[in-house]
């Protein structure tokens, strides 16, 4: 059973992951947004690893708030759209409150559907995953599949970001004439 | 603590979906996904748990494809940017015939 | 009919290898003539539509066709470049095919089989159970059919290179004319319904395209649609008989459906319906009471036209359909009454009408129904042989009235073309005194006469008396005579149809020695300066006519009766016998029909005296000195009005068919189904409907990601939904 401390982190991180999150989308400037954006993910990945996934977590903070929000301040900051006058482009009061209302119904939807039942087939005994940490350590546990079930699929993931490297080389680079 | 994952993630899936509905920014937008993804990947987390590494598995392959996403969507927007000197999406309409 | 389906089961047919495995080569020479005219029409593009009249007058607009043909001396410029060749091609492919079928013939005679030769060519369609083949049936009435065909056909079309001449159609009235014949040959020798139909509507279309030939007057066009749109409605007789005779025998062969026929059930309900509704296309094509009407139009095609279809071989090809489906009339007593009585009101009918005409090729039209009238109470009262002999016989006659008729026009145009001069060359009262002037076509006018009229030793006579005789011998002791028609007893109705017959040989006589007076006696009332143009058709005309005129003459040595034994005794009733012998036996209680020598001498005697009595009443009231031409002609009164005016048949017709056929559609069909609910709300309502889903979605498509993405949204939630409401 979770301790107290546990119990207290794990709800303390997905409070801070809501209020960035909230942060996030209300923010007029796009640094501002991506900054609390890195925020939910810290949050997040503080989860993953409670959540007895290490690697995960360390990826997450590694890949996504070290490199791809980066990527995303670079482009901000190169576009030039610091100006928050020029981007202050939130939908009128009639588009927040149709989407607060979408929002609602999503949320409803989907708390509906998270409370069925699983499959009893794909049910496996509690803490299995924390067992595999014990006896394979952190990366070893997501090692095995990545490199023996999934191997193929990995190995075309690698060739899918070849292919979006090579793709944002040919759109980002500027036209020789006009 | 699946449930309270589940439910985390849909906030925030939700505020994701509220943030691609009302900002016109296309890069805002593009993190409001990028949230969205995250949102779906502590559900996979989540369930790993009790569902085995699998999830983890996918985990990782989600990050892949935000990464290349966010490359080539990123590549895109400065293409547009180049064109018409704007990424606010309420002025571009490419999608119109 | 057992013996015929055993002998078609096994395969030595007696006729196999011999000449008669070339019958589809008789129907194929015209097919190759068609081909050959037709290309050459299509060739020179500049001559394809039909003669220009070149300012002519019309007047009233009446189916004077003498006025577009014959444009010699100054008008050669308007004869076809191809004209040559196609004179060679068109009667050379016909003359062939007849002497082909000659050999044929002999081979036929020779072999005298049981059963017909089926001539398979290839499988035309299968569906399920359904099976019907391309294939010629060689056998005693088709080679009949086929003689007369080619025969008469060949002199006809011989006969054109002259009357058409100097058309500016040439070639496309040679298309036509071979194409007819390929699709009368295939009428007649189809070895089953379908193929059989295949050929009826085939000579349908080219009557149609023949009647309409000089399409640029509207008179001529609507014509022809007359006759296409009465020919339909028997035709859907046809059709619905034929799909009732799959539904219940399982094949439409011709031997299939004779072997098969009495399990429908000898008088049975079924066999009735059958019979009327084969019987109800016959009367489309063969112009019978209620659907005559087209026939007497149909006189706006080239009169060579009107000879070979509308009058020797198209026409006859319901009195064919009744004589090859035999065996089911022989079982449908009522229906075989029906139309025995239809042909004799037919007959009296037509007959009345042909008294008070003016036109020469009406007088002849109304002639041909009267006649076609005869043949259905032949076939009718179940004397097929009797019938298919008038057939022949008026192949004969009516030929040569139709074509000596076409020489009297041809002579009379030319000589209103030399003087300029518009009066209508078809009108008797224009005529007059014309033997001096046309010898030939005179004396072979009259043989023609006497024979239609029934003046012995002339043809029209052995087979007018014995269709006349077989009514007669069927009051007694047939089906028949035992059946009830709508309670009536059927030898009540045997002898009313005889005495109907006996009346229409009396008419007959009379309106056509009237012709024959107003033509070619009495004083010449064409006009002065016309007089000197009057003279004979050159010899390609009358040639055929002269070989009309010895048929018309000896035609009757085909069937001679008993009582006249100057040759062979019954020869086509014996020839005919292993087609329809069966038939007509089962019509009479298994027994020859027979009369004694005292009543057949009687019957003999009446007709004579009928026929003689006719011609001299004729002679004796109708006076061709007083008439005068027909524009200072009086207004006929009384009932001679209503003779003149046809009964007025056509306008009722309009009145009660036409009119509320035209102003239902209008009303209805038109403007409410059509315009109202077809157009308005399928047609205009659906392009409505789509262009407001097209507003809707245009409203959609901004171009504009943000939009797409609510959209997006919304269509989530509404797929959740779908799961989580469940």
């Amino acid at each position: 059973m979770p301790n107290f401390f546990y119990q207290f982190n794990f709800y303390l991180f997905g409070l801070i992951a809501i209020a960035s999150a909230l942060l996030f989308v209300t923010r007029k400037s796009p640094v501002a947004a991506a900054l609390w954006l890195v925020n939910v993910m810290f949050a997040l990945a503080a989860l993953y690893v409670m959540l007895d996934a290490h690697f995960v977590g360390v990826v997450q903070i590694i890949v996504y708030a070290g490199a791809i929000m980066v990527v995303f301040l670079f482009v901000v900051m190169l576009l030039n759209l610091g100006d928050p006058k020029e981007i202050s482009d939130v939908s009128g009061k009639w588009g927040r409150l149709a989407a607060g209302l979408v929002g609602l119904a999503l949320i409803a939807q989907i708390m509906t559907l998270a409370r069925s039942s699983a499959p009893p087939s794909l049910v496996q005994p509690p803490d299995r995953v924390a067992d595999d940490l014990k006896a394979l350590n952190a990366l070893g546990t997501i090692a095995k599949p990545l490199f023996g079930e999934y191997l193929l699929a990995f190995e075309v993931t690698s060739l899918l970001l070849l292919v979006a490297i090579v793709g944002a080389v040919v759109l980002g680079r500027r036209r020789a004439a006009s | 603590m699946i449930a309270e994952s589940l439910a985390l993630s849909a906030v925030l899936f939700t505020i994701g979906t509220i943030g691609v509905l009302t900002r016109r920014n296309a890069i805002v937008i593009f993190m409001c996904v990028e949230l969205m993804l995250n949102a779906v990947n502590l559900s996979f987390v989540a369930l790993s748990r009790q569902y085995g590494v699998t999830g983890q598995v996918f985990v990782v392959f989600v990050m892949t494809v935000a990464a290349a996403e966010a490359a080539v969507g990123l590549a895109i927007i400065i293409s547009i940017f180049r064109h018409r000197q704007t990424v606010n999406l309420q002025n571009i309409n490419l999608l119109k015939g | 009919m057992l013996l015929q389906t055993a002998a078609v089961a096994s395969t030595g047919h007696s006729l196999q290898g011999s000449v008669a495995e070339w019958i589809w080569l008789v129907p194929v020479l015209p097919l190759i003539g068609f081909l050959i005219n037709g290309w050459l029409s299509l060739r020179a593009v500049g001559h394809v539509g039909p003669a220009d009249p070149s300012g002519e007058e019309h007047g009233h607009g009446h189916t004077d066709d003498a006025h577009h043909d014959a444009h010699d001396d100054g008008h050669q410029a308007t004869r076809h470049p191809s004209a040559s060749i196609v004179s060679v091609v068109g009667p050379t492919v016909l003359i062939l095919a007849f002497l082909l079928a000659v050999a044929i013939f002999a081979a036929l005679a020779a072999a005298q089989p049981d059963a017909p030769f089926v001539k398979q060519l290839f499988t035309w369609m299968v569906a399920g159970d359904f099976r019907v083949d391309a294939a010629f049936q060689v056998d005693q009435l088709s080679m009949v059919m086929v003689l007369v065909i080619t025969g008469v056909g060949a002199l006809i079309h011989v006969f054109s290179v002259g009357y058409m001449r100097d058309d500016p159609g040439y070639p496309r009235y040679f298309a036509y004319l071979n194409l007819f014949v390929f699709f009368m040959l295939v009428l007649v020798l189809g070895a089953s319904y379908p193929v059989l139909f295949v050929g009826w509507e085939g000579v349908g279309l080219c009557s149609y395209l023949l009647i309409g030939f000089w399409f640029t007057d509207k008179v001529n066009a609507d014509a022809g649609k007359k006759a296409f749109v009465v020919n339909r409605i028997g035709d859907f007789g046809f059709l619905i008989a034929m799909f009732l005779l799959f539904a219940n025998l399982g094949t439409l062969d011709f031997s299939g459906v004779n072997a098969a026929a009495p399990a429908l059930g000898a008088g049975s309900a079924l066999v009735t319906v059958i019979c009327l509704l084969l019987f109800l296309g016959c009367a489309g094509k063969s112009a019978q009471i209620p659907l005559y009407v087209w026939l007497p139009d149909a006189m706006a095609g080239p009169t060579p036209v009107s000879a070979l279809i509308h009058a020797a071989t198209m026409v006859t090809a319901g009195v064919y359909l009744v004589a090859r489906s035999a065996a089911l009339f022989s079982m449908a007593p009522a229906a075989s009454l029906t139309v025995a009585l239809v042909g004799g009101l037919t007959a009296l009918f037509a007959a009345t009408i042909g008294l008070k005409q003016w036109d020469i090729k009406k007088v002849l039209a109304y002639s041909t129904v009267s006649q076609l009238g005869y043949m259905f109470v032949g076939v009718g009262v179940g004397a097929y042989a009797a019938g298919i002999f008038h057939l022949v016989t008026h192949a004969f006659f009516k030929a040569l009235l139709f074509l000596g008729s076409g020489s009297v026009i041809y002579a009379m145009h030319q000589a209103y073309h030399h003087t300029g001069s518009h009066e209508d060359a078809q009108d008797m009262r224009n005529m007059g005194g014309l033997k001096q002037f046309m010898p030939v076509t005179f004396v072979l006018m009259w043989i023609a006469t006497l024979a239609i009229a029934g003046i012995p030793p002339f043809a029209g006579f052995f087979s007018k008396d014995e269709i006349l005789g077989a009514v007669f011998a069927r009051t007694h002791g047939s089906t028949l005579a035992d059946a009830q028609w709508f309670g009536i007893p059927g030898s009540a109705v045997l002898y009313a149809v005889w005495v109907f017959g006996l009346a229409a040989a009396l008419l007959t006589a009379i309106y056509m020695t009237r012709m024959m007076l107003y033509t070619f006696h009495g004083p010449n009332r064409s006009g002065e300066r016309e007089r000197e143009h009057l003279h004979e058709a050159p010899w390609i005309m009358t040639g055929p006519l002269v070989a009309l005129g010895v048929l018309s003459a000896v035609g009757g040595w085909l069937n001679l009766p008993a009582f006249f034994p100057a040759g062979p005794i019954q020869a086509l009733h014996h020839w005919l016998e292993p087609v329809s012998g069966d038939a007509a036996l089962q019509v009479t209680h298994g027994a020859e029909a027979h009369m004694t020598a005292t009543t057949e001498y009687t019957l003999v005697g009446i007709a004579v005296a009928i026929a003689v009595a006719g011609i001299a009443i004729a002679f004796a009231r109708l006076k061709p000195a007083a008439l005068v031409p027909k524009a200072e002609a009086p207004e006929a009164e009384g009932f001679e009005r209503v003779l003149e005016h046809k009964y007025y048949v056509d306008e009722i017709y309009d009145r009660i068919v036409v009119r509320p056929i035209e102003s239902g559609s209008r009303g209805i069909l038109w403007r409410g189904l059509d315009a109202g609910i077809i157009d308005g709300l399928f047609v205009n309502g659906s392009a409505y409907l789509a262009r407001g889903f097209g507003w809707l979605g245009a409203r959609l498509q901004t171009g504009r990601t943000g939009t797409y993405a609510w959209v997006l949204v919304i269509g989530v939630i509404a797929v959740l939904s779908a799961f989580s409401l469940r």
